[in-house]
């Protein structure tokens, strides 16, 4: 085969096509010019210039999570790579399969502190999964087919390239994606049958089981979801979702617990504490998850399904390990399922159940309803009823009503839901909603958002402005950091040291000195119209509901406490002071 | 037991199988640094020229369970091609060179040289007050080589850290 010559610029947007990717997020800068003129000369890859790089990011992993796909990111060198930092770790902390290239200065200045130099690679080798400084051309095309495969494989994250602006200019073959073959990196996909055997023995002998289901299930892609739903349904046992994980079972399923953890509902973390046999499917016993790690879930003996083998028995020891892919493994265990004719115990299940209805009937997402002030959690509901049943996509950014939209918007669908889970990132709704809606421009995409997190990213409307998509930043404005307010306030003597913004902009004119539509609902009668317009319009939109500042978030499990521990509403306090190691958890 | 896996601190040798490309060593000792691992010592070296090989061995300690972390999060380092716990998999030799740099004249010279003789240490250099000893042993052998010349003029140490391999025929 004829080997292609071309420069380092045009490699990386051949290698980029060549790897299925359409959409770049990206900002130009003087070791990317190269690469931007390359863009210029051609018609098949799309570019869309985000206002921040740190926004780029979030912006490719809404595309990603949202489409299954690779998110692609060309960013400049020294703070063009160093303002991506944050997305880069938000992707690796939330599994999102990413490329990201960085242009560094040429080769031979590389130590010489040039102008906007970074050690790049240096910077980014514990927030990316694998990253790359390509020193020489003829390494590009490789590399970059490398950084695909690892960035989609096994636990997806982000991959950096590092080329230096040489690098770029100078000439080199081209290959092609099928031949390159990686070295090191195989993933294990599919399980040790033997595994599969034991987990199923024990999930059938279970007399309170619970299926604990997090994001890994959603990576896997939507025939994991399915599968996931075909065997709880076969089961007939309860299910509970992690933050990132909501959509892989649906909401609307009666065996569905909502979500579980810090403010997760109460059935769910009472089904989790009480249970005596839980099916963890690619979710890994994070901290907000667990609560006091001595107190989770005693009793219980665990199975946990996961492509990471360094996610088992990392915070919890868990009995049967299953490492592989989630969709192999659920396949795998309905096979075997059905093969050994497996009947759970019904009259344990049904007393597992009406203990679990006990439960529920606690109401624990009840919150006072009124018609002096919106209620955040109202606003949410009437948000819910007016989008049902309509193509929709949510994001989030960072804080109370990032629970909130995860208690109350119900998702049945996977990669409908896009939110910052492991690094909890303020700012990444409304970037990561743009990504999302480039990759479906006819979808509704709504980014609900808290007044103090959308100013950290807020130059992006004007991204969204420029490239018509119609995004909705649903603003819950309580005037507060509302969950720095709201630890301040049961954990800290109510001192709000630095949690209000007392000067915040006037959103209506904000959004329409950016060249977007700005509504304001001040009272709970303005509330549906605002709604309705705001998904009427067919343009961006700031929304900017004005809520009850004092509003809290429950349920909730304070730090260093156990599942059972949990906080159903204000009237609930701990009963005694939280103790020292919980208050120094975050 | 139970208590074992998260109590009791275990001392392991770890070898890892790298692709020796740039960066390799800073992503292996990042991440001990980052997840607050004990490095105890770390050695490499390139083995394999035209594979482009380098073994690193790494001396560990934690619980059973932190040792367990630590070999899956190796392993899922890209350019990792293998690890293995020589400590788990059976008998296996160790061993660490040191160069000791003992300065004294008269008695004490000569009780650091008898004493060397004893622990097979090696002169590999010397002048008429001072000698440097080349040793290899187990790190417990060179740390009583070293207490003893402490007594004897110990003028400056360097030690490899240690380096480790299975016995028996199988290779890695």
């Amino acid at each position: 085969m004829a080997e292609q010559v071309l420069n380092g610029a045009e490699i990386i947007l051949k290698a980029l096509k060549d790897q299925g990717v359409e959409v770049i997020f990206g900002y130009p800068g003087g070791a990317v010019l190269p690469i931007y003129d390359a863009l210029y000369k051609q018609n098949d890859l799309r570019h869309i210039l985000v206002r921040h790089e740190q926004a780029a990011v979030h912006a490719a992993e809404g595309y990603a999570r949202s489409t299954g796909k690779v998110g692609c990111v060309i960013v400049t060198s020294g703070p063009g790579a160093t303002n991506a930092v944050t997305g880069l770790t938000d992707a690796l902390m939330d599994s999102i399969p990413l490329v990201c290239i960085t242009g560094q200065v040429p080769t031979h200045l590389i130590g010489n502190d040039a102008f906007q130099e970074a050690d790049t690679t240096g910077i980014t080798r514990s927030c990316t999964k694998h990253n790359y400084l390509v020193k020489d051309v003829k390494h590009l095309a490789r590399t970059l087919h490398e950084a695909f495969f690892v960035a989609r494989s096994g636990r997806p994250g982000p991959v950096l390239i590092d080329v230096p602006k040489d690098v770029q200019f100078n000439e080199g073959p081209y290959v092609a994606p099928h031949e390159v073959r990686h070295k090191t990196y195989r993933p294990q996909v599919k399980p040790d049958l033997a595994r599969v055997e034991e987990a199923i023995d024990l999930i059938a002998g279970a007399r309170r089981p619970i299926f604990y289901v997090g994001g890994g299930v959603v990576n896997s892609g939507p025939l994991a979801s399915k599968l996931l739903t075909q065997f709880v349904r076969m089961t007939g046992y309860p299910c509970t979702n992690t933050l990132m994980g909501l959509g892989s079972f649906p909401a609307s399923d009666p065996q569905f617990l909502g979500m579980l953890g810090m403010h997760g509902t109460y059935e769910a973390n009472l089904a989790m504490h009480g249970c005596d046999v839980m099916i963890a499917v690619g979710a890994r016993f994070d901290d907000r998850v667990t609560g006091k790690i001595a107190d989770f879930a005693p009793g219980s003996r665990k199975i946990h399904i996961d492509i990471d083998p360094s996610s088992i028995n990392k915070n919890v020891r868990v009995d049967v390990a299953v490492v592989g892919d989630a969709a192999h493994v659920l396949e795998d265990m309905i096979r075997l399922w059905k093969a050994r004719q497996k009947r759970p115990d019904q009259a344990a299940l049904k007393d597992w159940w009406s203990q679990i209805n006990t439960w529920r009937k606690r109401d624990c997402l009840r919150y006072q309803k009124t018609d002096k002030v919106i209620k955040p959690q109202y606003a949410l509901e009437r948000l819910r009823d007016a989008i049902a049943g309509t193509d929709h996509y949510i994001t989030t950014e960072v804080g109370q009503h990032q629970m909130w939209a995860a208690q109350f918007l119900p998702f049945d669908q996977p990669n409908r839901w896009m939110t910052s889970g492991g690094l909890g990132t303020m700012g990444y709704g409304l970037p990561a909603a743009i990504g999302v809606q480039i990759a479906h421009p006819t979808s509704l995409v709504v980014d609900v958002a808290g007044e103090s997190s959308i100013m950290m990213n807020i130059q992006e409307m004007s991204t969204a402005v420029q490239y018509q998509a119609p995004v909705k930043v649903f603003i819950l404005n309580n005037q507060y950091m509302g969950m720095v307010r709201q630890w301040q306030e049961l954990l800290h003597g109510s001192r709000y040291s630095e949690s209000q913004l007392t000067s915040l902009p006037d959103f209506v004119k904000l959004a329409e000195a950016f060249g977007a539509v700005g509504l304001r609902a001040s009272k709970v009668s303005e509330l549906d119209e605002v709604i309705r317009e705001m998904i009427a319009v067919p343009r961006p939109v700031i929304v900017d509901v004005a809520v009850d500042p004092t509003e809290n978030c429950f349920p909730m499990i304070p730090g260093g406490r156990a599942h059972n521990e949990i906080l159903l509403g204000p009237a609930d306090r701990p009963d005694e002071a939280t103790p020292e190691d919980g208050m120094v958890l975050v | 037991m139970p208590n074992d896996l998260t109590n009791k601190i275990e001392k392991h040798t770890i070898a890892v199988l790298v692709d020796n490309e740039p960066g390799v060593l800073a992503r292996v000792i990042g991440l001990f640094s980052g997840r607050g691992y004990n490095i105890e010592s770390l050695t490499v070296s390139e083995i394999d020229k035209e594979n482009n090989l380098s073994r690193i061995t790494i001396v560990t300690s934690g619980t059973r369970m932190i040792v367990e972390q630590i070999k899956a999060q190796l392993e899922r380092l890209v350019p990792v091609h293998r690890v293995r716990d020589l400590t788990d998999d059976g008998p296996y030799i160790e061993r660490e060179l040191a160069l000791v740099k003992v300065a004294g004249t008269g008695e004490r010279r000569s009780e650091a040289m008898r004493i060397a003789g004893i622990f097979n240490a090696r002169v590999v250099d010397t002048t008429l007050s001072s000698f440097i000893f080349e040793l290899t042993g187990t790190a417990e052998e060179l740390s009583a080589f070293v207490a003893l010349m402490g007594q004897l003029g110990l003028a400056e140490i360097s030690r490899t850290g240690a380096v480790a391999i299975s016995r028996g025929a199988a290779g890695f």
